[in-house]
């Protein structure tokens, strides 16, 4: 209930029933508005629960929110903000909430403790995973993913300051107000709705005004510095290298198309103060579970933050000062106080409600809600009705981020808690509560103080001014688990009690880690945040040590969850990789090409025609265009690398195996490039277009590594050589025209007309290309009459229609992959399909190209045993009068194809038209000695044997005559 | 006589405005990357003084017409003569250069870009090269609220796509 009718109201609904909540406000709080307590059942046994905390640590109210593809399961009812229509539903329950069929647990829970699942269903082995696991995965979990693509947008953003503040408390907020003032250029995260942490939730002065007006006042001197960013609703997720912190915010405001609804901040922070404050730990005591028993800070903080009361009369329970603020709040609401049941003995309360005192609670009662508890105190045992229990073991400094980078805290036994070791994180300090100081007073003292040191740090000079605030001391006296029989719950979210961990050390899973495995205590979505300490506790115990000794389990980034989405974001569909187009790519689409992806490239497969129904008869009409005509292929992909220098030519005579330094200007020659381990890395051409200026060719696949590997010489190898590589690939739109009627078409366009006595094969110059200075190469991959013509890219798709338009009128047209493949491997023509890696130049038969006459990188390498010889598979051509398939190995003819008896394997397969014949590439033991032999192609993964004649891989042409022609 | 028609990199892709940022394409004429042979820095610094105006700009910085381009290597916006000094290479159309202008361009640039593009600390006319998304860029702060984009001329549709998507989220908040 309220304590005051809200001004405003907005709808939203929780498993289908309308209700009415305060916009902004935590889902919790208007649930616990509309009296209602029992909002889930718990992880294994489907126990009724209600919600716990009044923050992102809760463990309990985990819901779904929206439906459909945008349903998102497990959030977190108390920081899921209320807006106008939000959908909510519950979770791991069936049929409902309120009559749950899995509930059924609970009942034989007595047999379902920690370490049940991997003892029972051990027999027979494959049942585990096909049935046992599956099963117990459906009746244990949380709420389950939509299986549709998610059509919300998330983001990715990257900022950067001098000092990160992380938590807007009472230290948060005078840390960002002494290094803003200052002059730092300051961010100051904090995970809730509005800046104050717990000063917004507790009643109490600062500077002689409420709490919640001074917060006011320091909101907005902060927000009038021009170098403070405030970001609300930003969860500090992690600490990682180099000052970098990962942050995820969640968007305010209503969903919109285009609007992320979350965004994943990498911040990199020249210093950070972590202001995180403390999380408030339970009481294990017997059913400590029930909806309407709630952490005293939490109660408190829906009284004095949203005006909203968690039951008609309220028990506290604790061990500590702090929680009779609880009482004290309630009471003063006008809340009626059923008891306060103080652990310790030798405290001293006056109060107009019962307190006892030397007190435990020993029992709770009501099924779907609390109805009633039953104390235990130095007069006896009683019976207390109550429907809401505030519970208070203490607090826990949030040391997280402190952890992040292998850090383990300290033990203070002083307030029992672990706080933050020093130095834990590179420039990161730690202040207020979660560096174990519990008094606002205190908070505020030290969150100015080491504000002022690190901007002293960075060479400012700041001022510090501390207001008046409360500076009462924090007194506790462990109490972690209460004696007696019942399950007395921990970890709430994953359905762990005292016994379980008993059990664990029992079982010898005395190690915290162990025990965090065997009873899965501190997983899942809250990561142990309210239960490790306790569990540690228990554990300590159990075994004999100290909690110290015991020490804690590994804290582990994202200190909340993290979507998925969020940090992929931008990733999706287009966002995964760029896109690569050339510049005849909107011709080409026009023309109905299917692209496929060549790196980031695109580049057409074939050309289909009206009538053509199968990729083949495109494929083979395009390589009858080169072959009798014709043809015009954007081969614009292909690296190309400009090279000068006075050492251009050495460079290259040391990248390749054969000499380039003998090139005449004006003429190409075919490289070869070995990797340092003697294999090949490259191939392509290179062009002479001065003494000192070269302009190289890769394949498109190695077109960045060909250029990082001449990078890499140049720096590492031979910074003795004076010469310089710069990428041209970009700026040249290059296309290839081939075939019979090539210098017909090119005496089309081109400016002055070529003839074979200025233009011989291998030629290369300047030319006009329409009026354009442009570049002519004379060279083939088709094994016909070619050339590739190059323009500065603005012109590449005018040039690009103008070639096909006049192929077109000659007989001719433009060519795809496909034909490309076919035309090259009726060439014997390699590419990385056979230089994959693994083969080196005897391999591939150009062995003769590895200069004797000067050193190249490989060289040496490549003469090592094993690498030259007959044992070496060499490359071969197959021919066969049906389909082959790349991939097949290679069998002598009457043997057994198995592993054992491999002779080789196909790389490259086609069907030649030209020949009529299906052609393969591939590599053969000692191939080079078998032509003219019938082997056995076996393909295991198609399920395809052939046999097929060892040949030459030149299967058409082979004296070159077409293409010098 | 036929002649050739020239296209921008990003024809057909710009402009684009929301939420007070506009991406604009910056027409390129005339774009010459200048790698100094061993020992010549000085003198081409000086050549480039006496023909364009300025000298070599220090690294991560432009000065008028040149920019500093990766190791070694500037990008200079116009016609120089270095023979003998330098590896001048044409660039002219091997880089899609966009103009990103607007009182957000910052807030759009850091959903994309991972270096520190603050106004303090990344100044008018300092440039980096760096991601923009998985793209490889230039980028240079060309005015208070400015920022001029360069990337590979294939990667042009990527690259206002990117952008789209960022400044639709930054308008949107």
């Amino acid at each position: 209930m309220r304590l005051q009718a809200p001004e405003t109201t907005v709808s939203f609904t929780f498993d289908g029933r309308r209700l009415q909540g305060v916009p902004g406000e935590p889902v919790a709080a208007a649930l616990l508005a509309n009296d209602i307590r029992l909002v889930a059942r718990s992880f294994k046994y489907h126990r009724p629960r209600g919600v716990m905390s009044a923050g992102s640590e809760e463990q309990n109210a985990l819901v779904t929110v929206g439906r459909g593809a945008q349903a998102e399961p497990n959030v977190r009812a108390t920081t899921l903000e209320v807006s106008e229509g939000l959908e909510v539903s519950s979770q791991n329950a069936w049929p409902s909430l309120r009559h749950d069929m899995m509930a059924v647990n609970d009942l034989v829970s007595p047999f379902l403790g920690a370490g049940f699942y991997y003892k029972t269903f051990m027999w027979p082995r494959s049942f585990w995973e096909k049935l046992y696991e599956p099963v117990i995965r459906r009746a244990a979990g949380l709420g389950a993913l939509s299986g549709h693509t998610n059509p919300d947008d998330y983001e990715k953003a990257f900022a950067f300051c001098d000092v990160l503040v992380i938590g807007a408390g009472p230290a948060g907020l005078m840390a960002a107000l002494t290094a803003g003032r200052a002059g730092a250029d300051v961010i100051l995260a904090d995970e809730d709705t509005a800046m104050g942490g717990r000063l917004l939730r507790e009643k109490e002065d600062v500077d002689g005004m409420p709490a919640a007006d001074w917060v006011a006042q320091a909101v907005a001197e902060l927000a009038a510095l021009p170098n403070v960013r405030m970001m609300t609703r930003t969860t500090v997720t992690g600490a990682y290298d180099q000052g970098t912190y990962g942050a995820l915010e969640r968007v305010a405001g209503p969903r919109k198309a285009g609007k992320p609804l979350e965004c994943f901040w990498r911040i990199v922070a020249k210093r950070a103060i972590l202001c995180a404050g403390a999380l408030e730990r339970p009481i294990a005591f017997p059913d400590n579970d029930r909806p309407g028993i709630m952490m005293a800070s939490a109660v408190r903080a829906y009284a004095n933050r949203w005006g909203v009361v968690c039951g008609k009369s309220v028990a506290i329970f604790c061990n500590n000062d702090d929680a009779h603020r609880t009482a004290r709040d309630l009471a003063a609401a006008g809340v009626k106080i059923a008891a306060v049941i103080d652990s310790r003995d030798d405290v001293q309360i006056e109060a107009d409600y019962p307190v006892f005192t030397g007190a435990q609670v020993i029992a709770t009662k009501g099924r779907h809600g609390l109805e009633s508890i039953t104390i235990t105190h130095a007069g006896g045992t009683r019976s207390i009705r109550t429907d809401c229990l505030a519970m208070s073991g203490g607090w826990n400094p949030t040391v997280h981020l402190t952890c992040h980078m292998n850090g383990r805290p300290t033990w203070r036994e002083d307030i029992a808690s672990f706080v933050p070791t020093p130095d834990s994180i590179p420039d990161m300090v730690t202040a207020g509560a979660c560096n174990g100081v519990f008094n606002t007073a205190g908070c505020l003292a030290e969150g100015a103080q080491v504000a002022a040191d690190v901007a002293t740090g960075l060479g400012l000079e700041p001022k510090v001014t501390l207001p008046v605030a409360d500076d009462s001391a924090y007194a506790i006296s462990p109490l972690w688990a209460v004696a007696g029989k019942g399950r007395k719950w921990i970890d709430f979210q994953n359905d762990v009690h005292v016994k379980d961990i008993r059990l664990a050390a029992q079982e010898n899973f005395r190690s915290v880690e162990h025990m965090k495995r065997y009873t899965t205590q501190g997983m899942a979505p809250d990561q142990g945040k309210s239960s490790n300490v306790v569990a540690l506790a228990v554990l300590a115990d159990a075994t004999g040590r100290g909690i110290p000794e015991t020490g804690t389990t590994t804290f582990r980034p994202p200190y909340v969850p993290v979507a998925i989405a969020a940090m992929g974001a931008g990733s999706q569909g287009k966002g995964f990789a760029p896109e690569r187009f050339t510049t005849s790519h909107k011709a080409t689409v026009a023309r109905g090409a299917p692209m496929i992806e060549a790196g980031l490239w695109y580049r057409p497969s074939y050309f289909p025609q009206t009538g053509e129904t199968h990729w083949r008869q495109s494929c083979d009409r395009e390589v009858g265009y080169v072959r009798g005509a014709v043809g015009v292929c954007d081969v614009s992909t292909l690296g190309k690398i400009d090279i000068q220098g006075p050492d251009a030519a050495a460079l290259l005579d040391f990248v390749y195996t054969n000499m380039f330094s003998t090139l005449k200007v004006g003429r190409v020659r075919y490289g070869l490039m070995l990797r340092e381990d003697g294999h090949v890395l490259d191939d392509g051409t290179t062009a002479r277009l001065g003494a000192q200026h070269f302009v190289m060719t890769t394949t498109t696949a190695a077109a960045g590594l060909v250029m990082r590997h001449l990078e890499f010489v140049l720096q590492v190898l031979r910074p003795d050589l004076d010469a310089k590589v710069v990428s041209v690939t970009e700026q040249w739109a290059q296309f290839a025209v081939a075939g019979p009627k090539a210098r017909e078409l090119l005496n089309a366009v081109l400016d002055q007309a070529l003839d074979d006595q200025t233009w011989p094969f291998m030629a290369c110059g300047p030319v006009g290309v329409a009026g354009v200075p442009g570049r002519l190469f004379r060279i083939s991959f088709s094994g016909e009459h070619a050339y590739e013509v190059a323009v500065p890219s603005r012109y590449g798709e005018s040039l690009f229609r103008m070639l096909v338009a006049q192929a077109e009128v000659m007989g001719g047209g433009p060519y795809g992959m496909e034909a490309l493949n076919v035309l090259r491997i009726e060439k014997g023509f390699i590419t990385h399909a056979e230089i994959h890696g693994r083969t080196t130049a005897f391999d591939i038969g150009m062995e003769r190209m590895v200069s004797a006459k000067k050193d190249c990188i490989g060289k040496a390498a490549a003469a090592r045993p094993g690498l030259v010889g007959d044992d070496r598979q060499q490359l071969v051509g197959l021919r066969a009068k049906d389909t082959l398939t790349a991939g097949a190995h290679l069998f002598e003819k009457d043997a057994a194809a198995v592993r054992v008896n491999s002779q080789g394997y196909t790389t490259s397969v086609c069907y030649s038209p030209t020949l009529d014949m299906h052609l393969a590439l591939g590599f053969l033991k000692n191939g080079r000695a078998r032509h003219g032999e019938v082997i056995t192609l076996r393909d295991h993964l198609r399920d395809v044997t052939r046999e097929a004649e060892v040949c030459d891989p030149v299967f058409f042409d082979p004296t070159g005559g077409r293409a010098r022609g | 006589m036929v002649s050739l028609i020239s296209l921008s990199p990003c024809a057909g892709l710009l402009p684009l405005s929301e939420g007070g940022v506009t991406v604009t394409e910056v027409p390129v004429d005339r774009l010459w990357s200048v790698a100094p042979f061993a020992g010549q820095q000085k003198a081409v610094s000086a050549a480039l003084k006496d023909q364009l105006g300025v000298t070599l700009p220090t690294v991560n910085r432009r000065g008028g017409a040149v920019t500093w381009f990766g190791h070694g290597t500037y990008l200079v916006a116009g016609d120089v003569a270095l023979d003998g000094l330098a590896a001048v290479t044409d660039q002219s159309d091997g880089w899609a250069t966009v103009r990103i202008a607007g009182q957000r361009a910052e807030d759009v640039l850091a959903r994309l870009v991972p270096v520190d593009l603050r106004a303090a600390v990344f100044k008018t006319n300092h440039s980096a090269r760096t991601m923009l998304g998985h793209m490889s860029v230039a980028i240079t702060r060309v005015g208070p609220d400015a920022f001029e984009v360069m990337v590979m001329r294939s990667m042009a549709v990527t690259l206002v796509h990117d952008l789209q998507v960022a400044l639709r989220g930054v308008a949107a908040r």
